[in-house]
């Protein structure tokens, strides 16, 4: 995984509440059995039209925004289905970071495992970059002290500590976590004295 | 000096499971916790499969996992060729994967076959007291046996695969309790889609929410199912229900249940779960059931409830401007007016089925309603979808069937269906759907259509009306 530090971008906004998985990546276009793909079909109600036209000047093709890192989104986003195409398409369209007043549990847990940084700020602070992003604004983001900077807006974030060291060091999560199978098959040992019958014989 | 007790704080049921399970305490409430059981089905797995394959790795308990197809299948015509390649590519791979990591498989063609949140209670596979999770977020059903059990993502699925365990941060403890009774006429999906209209789509987020109260425990476990089903719905990250003597009931016997001498031991274990006197939950929500009504979602988030009584809501009742934008766009999209009775809203299409409600019990809810009558002959369509091949047998058995098809519906093959159209299975643009699912957001069911989220009975109703109807009306005959 690409490790994260620092992303410097102008930033993309869509300040819609409750944006769900659906609306990130419609389920119709699930049936890839690869990890990739996915970003053409990102937010396609948003950036087609019910005849597969695309829709001029929405924020996602257009001239304004383009080569945004950064998304700025409204409460509640990812919410719904658990797909992690969701953050693959969401990567495919460029961004790293996406910052909102909140975020669903599972959407927020896949974007760590692809290299995003979700970062939840008051709704008045993601307003005002919101504001500053429309303007063009370039926004800095430093995952290493936690905070945001754009004109003279500072602003810090909470984060996920153990979140925090996967996307600074790009780990491979599933490698890192095989060094305690020696916990694991210990644990193992003592629930299957407890609870045998959920272990194949 | 007084000699004091050592104090113990009371446990929630959440705390206790999670307890049982830490593997390794990496302190601040993360830990590396132990997952016991694994569903897998054909959309959330094929890349998992392959992250596995490309890093040499093996599955770590191949027997804590039951494979069954259940997003792509199509519900008819299944000794045909899958009409969509991809659809078929999917399922091809599934099968190859159970094959080449020696995984149990129900596969298509078998009576246990069905959406994998059905069959994971009917095989026994869902216990209480486990931590189970699936690549599907309404794994949160499993939760009305008392198992921790939530939704992951893919990168996730492999993780759980190569480890068994996942490193996760505690959520909060949430209490919604439902008191009193609830009306005739109201069902499990009344009292979830009420929940969801009081605390919002995020009410629940970082928290797991424990569903308590008379109106709870009175509850089938078909019902705690729907309930916990939808508490994903919430924001939640699992919902709980505590078991007893029903929950006992449902599980003894099936395939993957304990035998012999080890159910005594198992039932001792699972009656220990119970949240304790006093346990503290960070957020308390208390709903009175008999306020309850039927209700029918108007929007395009499942927050978006309302009164079968009722009026679509008018656009400045909302006082957040985020909110009344997005009610503003939700009223567009589903062809609305804001003051609109709810009762005028025509139906196109009917929907009875998915992990929400697709039970016998809610096959027998709808069987009741229509039995004698006919679906209007405005509906295009009114398809009744079993959650799984033994769902399909037991109504099958009661002659259920029969009622629905004379009432003119279609009975068809079990699966996920319309509830997200990625098989055959959709509504066309612009259409309004009186559907049992879970989900009412843009496009779910098709590009352009419109759901309208609603109990089994009251998807009953409008389809004998032709729009949307209080089933209180069509009850009580004979």
């Amino acid at each position: 995984m690409e490790k994260f530090t620092t992303v410097t971008s102008i930033a993309t906004p869509f300040p819609r509440v409750n944006v769900d998985t659906d609306i990130i990546i419609p389920a119709k276009h699930l049936k890839s059995i690869k990890r990739t793909g996915f970003g053409e079909h990102a937010f396609e109600t948003v950036r087609f039209d019910a005849e597969g036209n695309p829709i001029k000047d929405n924020v996602f093709d257009g001239e304004r925004y383009k080569g945004a890192r950064i998304l700025i989104t409204g409460d509640n986003f990812g919410c719904g289905s658990s797909r992690e195409h969701a953050p693959w398409a969401i990567a495919e369209l460029g961004f790293r970071c996406i910052i909102a007043p909140s975020f669903a549990d599972i959407f927020a847990g896949n974007c760590v495992k692809n290299g995003i940084l979700t970062v939840a700020l008051p709704q008045e602070q993601v307003d005002a970059l919101v504001v500053a992003a429309e303007a063009g604004h370039t926004l800095h983001v430093d995952l290493n002290d936690q905070t945001v900077r754009c004109e003279n807006a500072f602003y810090e974030f909470d984060y996920n500590p153990s979140h925090k060291k996967m996307l600074l060091d790009g780990l491979d999560e599933v490698g890192q976590t095989l060094q305690s199978l020696v916990s694991i098959k210990s644990y193992e040992e003592k629930t299957k004295l407890m609870t045998p019958w959920l272990f194949r014989a | 000096m007084s000699q004091e007790m050592p104090k113990i704080t009371p446990k929630t049921m959440y705390d206790k499971i999670w307890d049982n399970h830490v593997v390794e305490d990496h302190g601040n409430g993360v830990a590396l916790l132990y997952i016991d059981r694994h569903l897998v089905h054909e959309v959330t797995s094929p890349q998992a499969f392959d992250g596995l394959r490309v890093a040499g790795r093996k599955i770590h308990r191949p027997d804590s996992i039951i494979a069954v197809p259940d997003h792509n299948v199509p519900t008819k015509d299944r000794n045909l060729p899958n009409p969509d390649p991809m659809s078929a590519a999917q399922l091809t791979a599934l099968e190859a994967n159970v094959k080449e990591f020696d995984l149990d498989y129900i596969p298509m063609d078998d009576v246990r076959q069905g959406i994998v949140h059905v069959v994971g209670p009917e095989q026994g596979f869902t216990q209480p007291g486990l931590t189970m999770v699936c690549g599907d977020s309404h794994t949160s059903t499993h939760g009305a046996f008392g198992a921790l059990a939530f939704g992951i993502g893919t990168s996730e699925v492999e993780h759980v695969m190569a480890t068994q365990t996942l490193q996760l941060r505690k959520s909060k403890n949430m209490r919604v309790s439902v008191t009193g009774t609830l009306p005739v006429g109201c069902s499990a999906k009344d009292v979830a889609l009420a929940i969801i209209g009081t605390i919002g789509t995020g009410g629940g987020t970082a928290h797991v929410i424990e569903f308590a109260g008379p109106v709870i425990e009175a509850l089938s476990m078909e019902g705690r199912m729907t309930l916990c089903n939808m508490a994903i719905e919430a924001g939640a990250r699992a919902g709980l229900v505590a078991p007893d003597e029903k929950t006992f009931n449902y599980v003894k016997g099936r395939p993957y249940a304990p035998k012999g001498g080890q159910w005594e031991a198992a039932v001792n274990l699972w009656k220990s779960l119970r949240s304790e006197p006093g346990a503290y939950f960070d957020k308390e929500i208390i709903i009175e059931g008999s306020d309850i009504a039927p209700l029918v979602t108007w929007g395009t988030s499942p927050e978006d409830v309302v009164p079968i009584t009722g009026l679509v809501p008018r656009i400045n009742s909302f006082m957040d401007p985020a909110k009344q934008e997005a009610a503003e766009k939700a009223l567009a999209y589903m062809g609305l007016k804001e003051g609109q009775a709810i009762t005028d809203i025509n139906v196109d299409r009917v929907f009875i089925g998915s992990c929400t409600n697709s039970r016998i019990e809610d096959i027998r809810d709808v069987a009741e309603i229509v039995k004698g009558r006919k679906v209007a002959s405005s509906i295009i369509e009114a398809l009744v979808v079993p959650g799984s091949g033994l769902v399909k047998e037991q109504a099958e058995a009661e002659g259920l069937d029969k009622i629905l098809m004379d009432a003119g519906f279609e009975w068809r093959e079990p699966g996920c269906s319309m509830c997200l159209a990625m098989n055959p299975d959709k509504a066309g643009a612009g259409e309004h759907v009186a559907s049992t699912s879970n989900r009412n957001f843009v496009g779910r069911q098709g590009p352009g259509a419109r759901t309208h989220l609603v109990s089994p009975a009251m998807a009953a109703a409008a389809a004998l009306a032709g729009h949307f109807v209080d089933v209180r009306e069509l009850m009580g005959r004979e």
